[in-house]
C-alpha cells in the first residue's frame, strides 16, 4: 500500500507543482539561479567523468580488437555509440541524481523543517511552485547541455588516448566517429536526458517536500530521493528505448 | 477581529482542541500560553490556516474561515504577518532579500522601492548594518527581529507570533516583546503570541487565553492572572521558584 500512497501524493504534489508562478519575474530569476545551481556545478564532476569514460571505452575497443578483419575505425565507432546512446544521456543523469537528487530533496526537506516553507504558504505562495517547479525547469534545460558537452568530452578523451597509446590513427578513429552517423540517436539520447531531469528533480523534491521531523528525516529523505530517482532511471531507460528504438 | 467559535481538531484519533472558543481584539497583545503539548501551537496553526479544523469556526472580522474561496484565501494570507520560533527566514537569501520578499511576490513597487520599504522595517526593528548578512551570521535575537521586520512589511492586519523569545536571554526577550507590543499598536494590528514565558504574560499580556490539555481553560490579562485560584493556572504561573517567591 505504502509505494501507491506515495504515488499518490507524487501525483497530487506535482498537480501543485505545474500551476501559473505568483510572478513570472521572480519565477524567470529563480530559473536561471537554479541553472547555476545545479547544472552548472556539475559540469566539473561530468566533464571529468566523460572524458575518462572515453578513454576507457576506447582503451578496452581497441585491446578486445584482435581479429585483422575487424577495421581500426571499430575504435572511434564504438567510442561514439556507446557514449551517445548510453553513457552519457544515462550514467550521467545516474551521476546527477546523485548529486542533484540529493541536494533538492535535503535543500527542501530542511525548509520544511524550519518552517520556511510554512513561512511562503502564510505569506499565500504556492510553495511547492515556488521551490519545485524552478528546478525542473532549470534542470529539463540544462541537463541536455551538460550531456552534449559529456559526449563531446568522451569522444575527445578517447582521441586522447588513441594519440598518446597510438592505438589507432587519427585518421582511423574519426573515420569511425562519422560512419554511419545519425543525428536521430543524438535526439533519443536527449529525449531521454529531458525525462531523466524531470524524474530526478521531481522525485527528490517529493521526498523533501513530505519531510517531517528533525535532521535524521532529511538524512533520510535525501537517501530514498536518490534510490528512487535511480530507479526511475533505469526503468524509464528500458521504457524510452522500447518506444523510440524498438 | 480575529474569532474562534467552537473548534475541535484531530489528529487521527487523538484530539488536540476541544470545543475552543473566544475572541481576539485589533491593538491589543493576545497571549495563547499553556504548557508543552497543551494545543496552542496547533490552535494557531488552526486559525491561520496551515491546518483545517474537523469542528467549528474560525471568523477573520466576521468573515468565516470556511466560506472563503481559493482566492480570498490567498488574500487574507498576504494581510498575515507571522514570526515563527526559530524565524523561519530563508537561508540563500540577506538579511535585505528575505525583509523585500513578501513585497517582491505581491506588489508592482520597484526595487529601489522595495530596498527602501524594506529598510525602513528594519529601521523600526532596529537593525542597522546587517542588510547584506545572511541568516547564518546573524544572532537568534537577530533572526527574530528580522523575522518581525518581514512580517510587518506588507502592513499586516494580523500578526502571529510562536513563542517569539524561546532560546533568548531575558533582556532580549523583553525587547522582542516590546517591539511587537509597540508595533500592534502602531499598526493597530490584531496579534496573537504563543508563549510559555510568564514574563512576557506579564510584560504585554492584555488579553491572556490559558490552553490546557486542549481546552480553553481560563481567559483574562496580566493583572488577573496572579490572582487566580484556578489550580491548573495556578501551577503552570508559579511552576518556578521564583515566581513563588515573587508570590510570598
Amino acid at each position: 500500500m505504502k509505494p501507491l500512497t506515495e504515488v499518490g501524493e507524487y501525483v497530487l504534489l506535482m498537480r501543485r507543482v505545474f500551476l501559473k508562478p505568483d510572478k513570472p519575474k521572480v519565477f524567470n530569476r529563480q530559473v536561471l539561479i537554479e541553472m547555476d545551481n545545479l547544472g552548472l556545478d556539475s559540469l566539473p564532476i561530468v566533464a571529468i567523468i566523460s572524458v575518462f569514460v572515453g578513454v576507457v571505452i576506447a582503451m578496452q575497443t581497441a585491446f578486445n580488437i584482435d581479429s585483422p578483419l575487424m577495421p581500426s575505425y571499430s575504435v572511434g565507432f564504438t567510442t561514439r555509440q556507446s557514449l551517445i546512446l548510453e553513457f552519457s544521456p544515462t550514467i550521467v543523469s545516474l551521476l546527477l541524481a546523485g548529486k542533484i537528487g540529493s541536494r533538492i530533496s535535503s535543500e527542501i526537506g530542511t525548509m520544511r523543517i524550519s518552517d520556511q516553507i510554512d513561512a511562503l504558504e502564510i505569506m499565500g505562495i504556492n510553495s511547492a511552485n515556488f521551490l519545485i517547479l524552478p528546478k525542473i525547469i532549470a534542470t529539463m534545460i540544462i541537463n541536455p547541455i551538460l550531456v552534449i558537452i559529456s559526449m563531446f568530452l568522451g569522444i575527445f578523451g578517447g582521441w586522447v588516448i588513441c594519440v598518446i597509446k597510438n592505438l589507432v590513427t587519427t585518421t582511423h578513429y574519426i573515420e569511425g566517429i562519422v560512419l554511419d552517423f545519425e543525428l536521430y540517436s543524438v535526439f533519443y539520447s536527449l529525449v531521454k536526458t529531458i525525462v531523466f531531469a524531470f524524474l530526478i528533480t521531481s522525485v527528490s523534491a517529493y521526498y523533501g517536500y513530505k519531510v517531517s521531523g528533525g535532521a535524521l528525516e532529511v538524512g533520510r529523505a535525501s537517501t530514498k530521493a536518490v534510490v528512487s530517482s535511480s530507479i526511475m532511471i533505469i526503468l524509464f531507460n528500458v521504457i524510452i528505448t522500447l518506444l523510440l528504438l524498438g | 477581529m480575529i474569532e474562534v467559535r467552537n473548534v475541535s481538531k484531530w489528529f487521527r484519533e487523538t484530539q488536540v482542541l476541544i470545543n475552543v472558543s473566544t475572541a481576539f481584539e485589533k491593538g491589543k497583545n493576545n497571549l495563547i500560553i499553556g504548557r508543552s503539548g497543551s494545543g496552542k501551537t496547533v490552535l494557531m496553526k488552526s486559525i491561520v490556516g496551515l491546518f483545517d479544523v474537523e469542528q467549528g469556526e474560525i471568523l477573520f472580522d466576521n468573515v468565516p474561515l470556511s466560506s472563503m474561496d481559493f482566492n480570498m484565501r490567498k488574500t487574507l494570507r498576504q494581510e498575515i504577518g507571522m514570526l515563527f520560533q526559530g524565524g523561519a527566514l530563508f537561508d540563500s537569501m540577506t538579511v535585505e532579500e528575505n525583509v523585500m520578499f513578501p513585497s517582491s511576490m505581491f506588489t508592482d513597487m520597484t526595487d529601489s522601492e522595495q530596498r527602501d520599504r524594506a529598510n525602513f522595517c528594519l529601521k523600526r526593528v532596529n537593525l542597522i548594518n546587517t542588510n547584506k548578512l545572511f541568516p547564518s551570521e546573524i544572532s537568534g535575537g537577530m533572526k527574530k527581529r528580522v523575522a518581525i521586520a518581514r512580517a510587518i512589511v506588507m502592513n499586516p492586519k494580523y500578526l502571529f507570533c510562536d513563542e517569539p523569545n524561546s532560546g533568548l536571554d531575558p533582556l532580549t526577550s523583553n525587547l522582542i516583546d516590546n517591539l511587537i507590543s509597540e508595533i500592534t499598536q502602531e499598526y493597530n494590528m490584531t496579534t496573537i503570541i504563543n508563549t510559555h514565558d510568564m514574563n512576557s504574560v506579564l510584560e504585554i499580556g492584555d488579553k491572556v487565553a490559558f490552553i490546557f490539555e486542549g481546552k480553553l481553560w481560563w481567559e483574562g490579562d496580566k493583572n488577573t492572572i496572579l490572582k487566580t485560584d484556578n489550580k491548573e493556572l495556578y501551577d503552570f504561573v508559579y511552576a518556578t521558584e521564583l515566581t513563588k517567591l515573587l508570590r510570598k
